[in-house]
């Protein structure tokens, strides 16, 4: 399998911040990768490395084989949709996804026959004529789409695309987006903070935390087999317990995750073999529709959250009341050990 | 309880100013117009009022011998526009109007771009400031000075003299329509003055047009493939037409309106200004100089509808 994008060892400084601090990624051809993390962990930055917006501090950047530090955005085999979508305001919708082709010298008539076919592929055949300003974010978002695929790109870069959608929109984009990444069959590299959008559309995630990857991993080793603590409280909601606790019930000195939803509460019954059990205070219940949040204050003062789905189409009775001492229990197996430091550091 | 509740939300309108504020709230037309009037009556009655009124003496008729104006409506002031020394007054100012027009955008787009592009903070604030500071001074004062710059013996001749380039400067000036006896006293001279005076309300605009310019409209283009000048043009360039719009429409309008620089610098010869300025003036022909008034007014209309018409204003 070739690779379509790899960093080794890349950095990136501004002034005193490492924004980027000696990342190395291999992206396989035709991937569907994701770039996760909070705001300021680098990896927008890194997108911008593989544009060529930015230039590496150190390291190296492959683009299908070829080195690309040092070269110009319009000299790579890249393009990108911007977060802002970055729509040519003066130009309508046809020369605006028609604009690659028109500065690499194709002609009228085929450079408008193809970005009509590219218009097509985002459902947007007939907007041609229209301005960016006269049409909807959702549709927007669609024409920066064809614009960055119209030069048939080998790598596709998307920054946060979806951010200023609406939820529904965004969760049909999510699907849409996915689908034609399939039928195109091209590398997608997908800058999100968002975990759920980056565990249901991508192949593979990297989870970024202060310039680092933290993992890199598909999205169900990510939230079932979280490297680190940070990984585990990012994807998903995870109690991280520690200390004295954590060596009582695991044995090891190493902080562990445990996933509410993998929690309940402990029956007349006594705790089966491969069961642990803690004991602590009820102080806060959050009715979330699908599940029940409940909020638990342990002896040693950790918080730990339980979530119960509501499965049952009756409603009945709550069955707990906050201020009342409860039992959580989990299956040992449930508990994941975690590493605090970053892995494969000089890897 | 209830009663508690109640007082605390409908409490009572205390005192005229409270009511009064109340009353703007629920009728915002009311606000409006009370804001509004008073520019309303400044701009209508005495700006656009004392306009029409002057235009409309253009078509009053001035007896010669008697240098009298009476109100005898007559088209003969217009028709005297095209009498051939009249429409050379005309010509005259409105090929000097495109000439520092042109000039000042280009002079003024690179300016314009640094400032807008690569300067921030303190930087940028000291642009502002240099590109303005001319505009402190008296324009008469630096109309003058310039006088004594360009002079014979002055220092722009010093500095041609000592670059050896007087006799490219003697050739210039021997061009018919462009020179002169001395750099003083010639078109070009008074090109120079008029693109100094003017220049900066070229570039504010510019400076303004571009600095809204998102930097991901610059990058997306690169990204596309488009090489550093494919972006200018296809980009940056018609983006910007809107600031270059507005600023020749002041370069424009205030070089054809202009009296002082034409007077002090320049081969003799009337623009519209100083024509209006003497027919009013020392002639007393006050229907002629509202006649000549007309001109300008025109002229940036034909002006500014051409403008439209190329998609100047398309990306507002």
């Amino acid at each position: 399998m070739t690779l379509a994008v790899q960093f080794t060892g890349v950095s990136r400084v501004f002034g005193e911040v490492k924004a980027v601090d000696r990342v190395s990624i291999d992206i396989q051809d035709g991937e569907f990768f994701s770039m996760l993390g909070p705001s300021g962990s680098g990896k927008t930055t890194c997108l911008r490395l593989i544009a060529g917006f930015e230039q590496p501090s150190a390291g190296s950047i492959r683009i299908h084989g070829q080195e690309a530090v040092g070269l110009a955005p319009y000299q790579r085999d890249v393009n990108t949709v911007f977060q802002d979508y970055a729509l040519f305001p003066h130009m309508n919708v046809l020369d605006n996804v028609a604009y690659g082709l028109k500065v690499k010298g194709v002609g009228k008539s085929e450079r408008y026959a193809r970005a009509e076919e590219t218009l097509a592929l985002v459902a947007l055949d007939g907007y041609g004529a229209r301005k960016p300003a006269q049409l909807s974010g959702g549709q927007r978002q669609r024409v920066a789409l064809a614009r960055a695929l119209v030069n048939r790109p080998r790598v596709l870069l998307l920054d946060e695309p979806l951010g200023a959608l609406d939820l529904k929109l965004r969760e049909q984009m999510q699907g849409e987006l996915k689908k034609l990444q399939r039928q195109l069959g091209i590398t997608f590299i997908f800058v999100t903070h968002d975990q759920t959008e980056a565990l249901s559309m991508s192949d593979r995630v990297a989870v970024f935390n202060k310039g680092r990857i933290e993992q890199v991993d598909s999205p169900r080793n990510l939230y079932m087999k979280p490297a680190t603590a940070f990984v585990a409280e990012f994807v998903g909601t995870s109690n991280v317990l520690r200390g004295e606790l954590a060596k009582r019930l695991t044995g090891q000195a190493l902080p562990f995750s445990i996933r509410p939803e993998h929690i309940r509460f402990a029956d007349a019954q006594a705790a089966a073999s491969g069961e642990v059990e803690v004991c602590g205070l009820l102080h806060d219940i959050q009715y979330q529709g699908a599940a029940t949040r409940y909020e638990i204050q342990l002896e040693n003062g950790q918080n730990l959250s339980i979530s119960q789905a509501n499965d049952q189409w009756q409603a009945g009775a709550p069955l707990y009341q906050p201020g009342q001492p409860v039992t959580a229990r989990w299956a040992r197996a449930a508990m994941i050990a975690l590493q605090d430091a970053i892995p494969g550091e000089g890897r | 309880m209830e009663a508690s509740l109640k007082s605390r939300t409908r409490q009572p309108a205390h005192g005229p100013l409270h009511r009064l504020s109340n009353l703007l709230y629920r009728k915002p037309n009311l606000y409006l117009a009370l804001l509004l009037i008073p520019p309303l009556l400044w701009f209508g009655m005495i700006y656009f009022g004392s306009l029409l009124t002057l235009l409309w003496q253009g078509f009053y008729t001035f007896d010669d011998y008697s240098m009298t104006v009476t109100p005898e409506l007559t088209l003969d002031n217009l028709a005297a526009l095209f009498l051939p020394a009249n429409y050379d007054i005309i010509l005259r100012t409105l090929s000097m109007a495109i000439a520092v027009s042109l000039a000042s955008a280009l002079l003024a787009f690179p300016i314009a771009y640094y400032m807008a592009r690569h300067t921030t903070g303190k930087t940028k604030a000291f642009f502002y400031i240099a590109v303005m500071m001319p505009m402190w001074a008296s324009y008469i004062v630096k109309t003058y000075a310039w006088t004594l710059l360009l002079a014979k013996g002055g220092v722009a001749q010093w500095f041609v003299d000592q670059l050896g380039l007087a006799p490219a400067l003697h050739f210039i000036l021997s061009i018919p329509g462009v020179g002169g006896s001395t750099l003083s006293t010639s078109h070009l001279g008074r090109f120079l003055v008029f693109v100094y005076i003017w220049l900066p309300f070229m570039i504010l605009p510019i400076q303004a047009a571009l600095e809204r310019l998102p930097p991901s409209l610059l990058q997306a283009s690169a990204d596309l493939g488009a090489r550093p000048w494919q972006t200018f043009v296809q980009v940056i360039l018609p983006l910007s037409i809107p600031g270059i719009a507005a600023g020749s429409i002041f370069t424009f309008s205030l070089t054809l309106g202009d009296f002082i620089v034409p007077q002090l610098i320049g081969p003799p010869g009337f623009f519209i200004g100083s024509m209006v300025y003497v027919q009013q003036g020392a002639v007393g022909n006050m229907p002629m100089a509202a006649a000549f008034t007309l001109v300008p007014i025109v002229l940036i209309a034909i002006y500014l509808s051409i403008v439209k018409r190329l998609g100047a204003f398309d990306a507002l």
